[in-house]
């Protein structure tokens, strides 16, 4: 950078710290808009591949050139993936949404109520008791996959429902997160409401929650989103194949003998679905989510 | 099961302590209240966390193969076993050269994203998106995508096509070790889904970095490029760099998906879990010895969560101390 630009540079950053991009010249700023393009683009590209496979035929796939994208898009892909015997495809996608459904629902339930208890009502042990959740969090669930299998397996819940959902929902941090949350909820509200009459209950649902529910709607994303995604414990409890989630049966069209490359890109295509929709819609609160929590899952 | 770890990102404002209230609720029916509340939640937590953590420490001290009631007990057997098995001391050795590779590339992308989408005046929104949406993709939809099209190791695949555009052969990306390209396979995979997510977080912090820093270094003769990012960008970034380094390496130590997807039915590339998973549930069912495995992860991993908050003050304020 010669001395001219440099002074010219440092005056522009003087003047306005934030915005410094372009300040070097016209070329600069075409650069870093080009920078960005290329890496937007190679991040595009799963993406492109999916659609052009979920919407070809085999042959198209498999062809001597690469074809760009087809020019007749083979919607039929989408009636010949859920004929297919082999793989439940359409079975998994409700276990699915049942899992994710009830498991953001109870988890968010669960938490929650616990969460405010630990921030709010003064009982004697709450710290001891508020100790005993953050010691979990020193244990990933991931790690302790082999127990938990161990237990479920005992109560007989594998290749169940229950077995997919009710071990998951009491998640340490969320509830951490909760409480973290309710102790900076404004007191002088609930003071209004026990003015009221109403007691700790009352106060939770009339008026904690109502003024809650953009924390509840972050949460809910994410918790959704990870309960979606999640395929180590589906693959532990999901023996059966009328248990598998989504993920297991994405992951079982891996291992086959038959690859029907147009079938599994399709089913891969509406696996994604929901969450793209879930992303398009609900970003904001996925954002604030993400900056809340720190974590995905 | 949410892979859900344990770990927070500095907040600003540590909330203000409500426990310590004096000891004349105790027959207060905010008692009751209390239990109302967090019943459910600790009564799960104790059937659906501590139950199996102390089942499976009593496991590993017996010989529980095919059971997970059984009778023989074999002292620290199963923990020498899993610890003279070449495979597990093996699978501690590729999280060891996964962390290396993942760890400092999503570390330095998601930095390079987020400082790039920070400078746009145009697309900005749009192109912001466009990094954040794999973070909604499933590490199973992404090896599906990697292994099936972009590192398939036949000729239409996208990398095969590409190179041999250039005249050169087929590479079999994962089906051989030597030389080992799966690593790149795995690799890119995990960058594409995770390096929006960390762009996010280094966004944000971007934002918190008050302006006058840069005015005031400006009038010091600091640069706006290379200078002002070494002096004023990077250390205001250290507690989320910090911070997103650890959750990478808690999140490489934890990696299933797609090692189990893009590696299957290959002896290498075996990370922790993944042995776990068929030691314990593989063909020998050896639940003793998966649970003297899981023990000594979990151990391993409270070292890095302890790390973790000695570095980003976990267990400073209230929240632990």
């Amino acid at each position: 950078m010669t001395a001219a630009t440099k002074d010219r540079g440092a005056r522009a950053a003087a003047r306005d710290g934030r915005r410094r991009a372009g300040r070097g010249g016209v070329l600069g700023s075409a650069g870093l808009f080009a920078a960005t393009g290329v890496a937007a683009l190679l991040f595009l590209v799963p993406f492109y591949l999916l659609v052009r496979n979920a919407l070809s035929t085999d042959a198209q796939i498999t062809g001597e050139n690469w074809e760009f994208f087809p020019t007749r898009l083979q919607w039929g892909n989408i009636g010949e993936l859920f004929d297919d015997p082999t793989v439940p495809f359409a079975r998994s996608l409700w276990n699915s949404a049942v899992v994710g459904v009830l498991h953001t629902v109870g988890t968010l339930l669960v938490c929650s109520l616990a969460g405010y208890g630990l921030a709010r009502i003064p009982y004697r042990h709450a710290d001891k008791i508020f100790y005993a959740v953050l010691v979990t969090l020193m244990v990933p669930a991931a790690v302790t996959f082999v127990p938990s299998f161990v237990l479920v397996s005992s109560l007989g819940w594998v290749d169940s429902l229950r077995g997919l959902i009710i071990p998951g929902l009491f998640s340490g941090f969320t509830c951490f997160l909760f409480r973290q949350y309710f102790l900076g909820f404004p007191k002088e509200l609930e003071e209004a409401a026990r003015m009221d009459g109403l007691g700790h209950w009352g106060a939770y649902w009339r008026i904690v929650v109502p003024n809650s529910l953009n924390f509840f709607a972050a949460i809910a994303t994410i918790t959704f989103i990870s309960g979606w995604n999640a395929f180590l414990w589906p693959l532990v409890i999901g023996q059966d194949p009328d248990a598998w989630t989504v993920q297991v049966a994405l992951s079982s069209y891996m291992t086959n003998q038959t690859v029907n490359f147009h079938l599994i890109f399709m089913a891969t295509a509406i696996s994604i679905l929901p969450l793209v929709f879930v992303f398009l819609f609900l970003q904001r609160w996925l954002v604030q989510g993400i900056a809340q929590t720190g974590i995905k899952g | 099961m949410p892979t859900t770890t344990a770990h927070d990102v500095p907040r600003s404002a540590p909330a203000p302590a409500a426990a310590a209230r004096p000891r004349r609720f105790r027959r207060n029916p905010s008692t009751l209240a209390f239990w109302l509340f967090t019943g459910p939640f600790l009564l799960g937590l104790l059937v659906f966390v501590y139950v199996p953590i102390g089942w499976s420490l009593w496991l590993s001290f017996f010989e529980a193969r095919f059971t997970v009631t059984p009778d023989t007990f074999v002292g620290f057997d199963n923990y020498r076993q899993m610890l003279e098995n070449g495979d597990f001391t093996g699978s501690l050795l590729t999280f060891t050269v996964f962390a290396a590779l993942i760890v400092p590339l999503t570390w330095a992308l998601s930095l390079a994203l987020a400082l790039l989408v920070n400078r746009l005046r145009l697309l900005r929104a749009f192109l912001r998106s466009v990094f954040f949406l794999p973070t909604a993709c499933s590490y199973v939809a992404a090896s599906l995508i990697w292994k099936m099209s972009i590192f398939s190791g036949v000729r239409f695949g996208l990398m095969n096509t590409v190179l041999g555009w250039f005249g050169i052969e087929n590479t079999a990306w994962l089906a051989d070790p030597d030389p080992p390209w799966y690593w790149l396979v795995i690799v890119t995979a995990r960058l594409w889904l995770q390096a929006g997510f960390y762009m996010i977080l280094f966004l944000a912090a971007l934002q918190n970095i008050p302006p006058e820093l840069y005015e005031a270094a400006a009038i010091d003769g600091a640069g706006p490029g290379w200078q002002s990012f070494r002096h004023i960008t990077l250390p205001q970034l250290r507690a989320t760099s910090t911070a997103v380094i650890l959750l990478l390496l808690v999140a490489a130590y934890q990696a299933f998906d797609e090692f189990f997807n893009l590696l299957s039915k290959t002896t290498w590339g075996r990370p922790p879990l993944v042995e776990l998973y068929y030691t314990a549930l593989g063909q020998e069912q050896d639940y003793g010895a998966g649970s003297a495995g899981a023990v000594i992860l979990t151990l391993l991993i409270c070292g890095v969560t302890l790390l973790q908050g000695r570095f980003m003050g976990f267990g400073r304020g209230e929240d632990a101390g």
